[in-house]
């Protein structure tokens, strides 16, 4: 084998790995879902090391009037998003909701959630083995969770 | 609105944008009635989404999605006539399901 050959080999074999595996779950994550805190959900999900990512964008009001209906909407740039993660810090079970794409589902979604107090936002989304994140801020005038 | 689903699946420059609304309490267990009794945890855990048949999304909920759940999610390769079904099942094993025609704006 010629040493060209090997690394055009080399690359095809990375290019296969590099396919994202999209695995639904079908089954709630209930340990994740029941954390009452931000690292223990994390840790339900199999999230170690997060980095930062600016090509994750997460619209959602600076100041909620209402907790109880909070409008967010968070998109990926980053090529072969597979899920995401939505988190809010402050609430009394932090992980709002976990989302999968398949083949032919665009990694976008709008939902509106329950805010207790003032906290970021957080999404997380999971590329192959590695997880981005990015957050905003809403502060919250009403708490939505009584 | 309970026991309903609203659905929208619109074709708009190659993606197709779909709304769905489902009526459901989302009582989280941490409220109380007037009594001061919690009124019991009641809430969608899970969602399913497919596109003629097959499956191309999945949303896992907690008790911090909003009552009435609102959701939109984007598919890339619809067509006009392409059948999206939406099904879900909440915590006391509870389902429902909608099914929406794609149409081109």
């Amino acid at each position: 084998m010629q040493r060209r050959d090997f690394v055009k080999i080399l690359f095809a074999a990375s290019a296969l790995v590099l396919v994202p595996i999209r695995a639904f779950a079908a089954m709630w994550n209930s340990p994740a879902f029941e954390s009452t805190k931000l690292n223990s959900a994390l840790s339900g999900l199999g999230i170690s090391e997060i980095k930062e990512s600016k090509q994750i964008t997460i619209i959602a009001p600076d100041k909620a009037e209402n907790g109880a209906v909070v409008q967010i909407e968070v998109k990926s740039e980053i090529a072969n998003s597979e899920s995401f993660a939505i988190l809010v810090e402050n609430n009394p079970t932090p992980l709002i909701a976990h989302f999968v794409f398949g083949e032919g589902a665009d990694p976008y979604i709008v939902t509106r959630i329950k805010m207790a107090e003032t906290s970021d936002v957080q999404a997380i989304i999971k590329v192959g083995n590695q997880y981005f994140s990015a957050k905003k801020r809403v502060e919250v005038l009403e708490n939505g969770c009584g | 609105m309970a026991d309903t689903m609203k659905m929208r699946a619109q074709l708009k420059g190659g993606v197709t944008e779909v709304k769905v609304l489902i009526g459901h309490p989302m009582e989280t267990g941490r409220r109380k009635n007037n009594l001061g009794e919690f009124i019991a945890a009641n809430f969608v855990q899970l969602v399913n989404a497919s596109l003629n048949g097959k499956q191309v999304f999945e949303a896992q909920w907690g008790t911090g999605i909003s009552k009435n759940p609102y959701l939109t999610f984007h598919l890339n390769h619809a067509k006009a006539g392409d059948v999206v079904v939406v099904t879900w099942t909440d915590n006391h094993g509870k389902t429902g399901r909608g099914e929406i025609v794609v149409t081109a704006a």
